[in-house]
């Protein structure tokens, strides 16, 4: 029971640490909470589909299929979380201003909300179908306890999850959305560099230096802590070259992206016109907020 | 137009020629066991490992020391390209049945 409680735990932990980040991103928007619990329940439906079709995965693309579905999925990650935020360089401090002024409620959407609900959909199914397949197994092998273990791993991920958040919540608000943006850009960052370990396995990608450092004798990919690392800050005790140009790229572009983003909206909020770059990225966005909020 | 394609073809030829060099390497997993336990595999190459489960359960290939991590389906096979590597060991393990499934690359 112990073996399988750990092995769950270790996966839905990976998950929990990306649906935490993602939650308290979004913290104070209005209907959040199904957001987020819709994410959920949409992954764990995905990740039984997706170990049923693991076999046909495995063939697909000259078995490259389990490769190609995972970079795609953790690529799908980067590109939503890094239009979330995007979106927030330009929107925060007015959403942080807000939840000044009413409390914690800000009676508005976010549009990128139903982007993160994708995001946090995505992380469950990945670990999800991990689980399952591994709980299928055990189950064919005869393991006693299955459930209780499956129930333990799940709840003491999520303890780590809820842990996390309520040490995020001591946050002062001024600098809260500035601080998960930064937990987002990093989270981002290192599904990049995840993503170009699966496309180097695959051989669509070179390694470029295996491995480029190894810090494994301070904090081990396979320990706790190493886990963790691994999912907020993209940590890898030895990388591959190629894992670290796409954590750089990724953190470059979104920094200099958010940038870019609060430039444009500096002179709009001074001088009461509208650029038009930045109309219709708002459009965009605000197009996307009334139909995800709809 | 003939010469742009030759040009092309030219620098295209050592892509496919290291394409079809990369040497192979067979793993099988049986009882949840890694054999050989232990890997030789050259140095500062990029090497083929094909994985065969004979076991009843999926298994995932999985190491710390680097990228791999892929699912291989009860009593079927899987092939999976790493390196090139600088000499040393580096740990792969069976993520579903961490206990016994555990093997050694030696990097020489």
């Amino acid at each position: 029971m112990w073996a399988i409680a750990l092995l769950v735990f270790r996966e839905v932990l990976e998950a929990a640490l990306i649906v935490t980040v993602v939650a308290a991103a979004t913290r104070g928007v209005l209907r959040r909470g199904w957001f987020v619990g819709g994410g959920i329940a949409l992954g764990v439906l995905g990740a039984v589909l997706v170990a049923l079709s693991a076999s046909l995965l495995a063939d697909a693309f000259s078995g490259a299929g389990q490769e190609l579905f995972n970079a795609g999925i953790l690529i799908a990650a980067v590109l939503m979380i890094g239009w979330h935020v995007l979106w927030m360089s330009s929107h925060g401090r007015e959403l942080s201003r807000q939840m000044q002024a009413l409390g914690t409620a800000v009676h508005r959407g976010v549009s990128s909300l139903g982007l993160l609900l994708l995001v946090v959909a995505l992380a469950v199914l990945r670990e999800g179908s991990e689980v399952v397949l591994f709980l299928y197994g055990m189950r064919a092998g005869g393991a006693d306890h299955l459930w209780a273990g499956l129930a333990l791993g799940v709840l003491a991920g999520a303890a780590v999850g809820f842990g996390l958040y309520a040490g995020l919540l001591r946050i002062p608000l001024r600098h809260f959305f500035g601080a998960t943006n930064a937990m987002l850009v990093l989270l981002a960052a290192g599904l990049a560099s995840s993503a170009a370990r699966y496309l180097i396995q695959a051989d669509l990608l070179p390694a470029w230096g295996q491995p480029l450092w190894d810090s494994s004798w301070l904090l081990g990919n396979g320990s706790l802590l190493g886990q963790t690392a691994h999912v907020l800050i993209g940590y890898d005790a030895r990388p591959a070259g190629m894992q670290m140009v796409f954590l750089a790229m990724t953190l470059l572009a979104l920094w200099c992206g958010a940038r870019f983003m609060r430039r444009q909206q500096t002179p709009r909020v001074r001088s009461g016109t509208t650029p038009s770059r930045t109309t219709s990225v708002d459009d965009a966005a605000s197009n996307l907020g009334q139909r995800t909020l709809a | 137009m003939k010469a742009l394609m030759s040009t092309v073809l030219a620098l295209m030829l050592p892509l496919l020629a290291s394409a079809t060099e990369v040497p192979g390497y067979t793993l099988t997993l049986k009882d949840h066991r890694y054999q050989p336990a232990e890997l030789y595999v050259p140095a500062n190459t990029r090497v083929k490992v094909e994985l065969v489960n004979q076991d009843p359960s999926p298994e995932e290939f999985e190491s710390d020391d680097f990228p791999a991590e892929k699912i291989v389906m009860p009593n079927s096979r899987i092939s999976i390209f790493i390196g090139p590597f600088k000499p040393g060991r580096y740990r792969f393990y069976g993520d579903f049945h961490q206990p016994t499934a555990q093997g050694t690359l030696v990097v020489e």
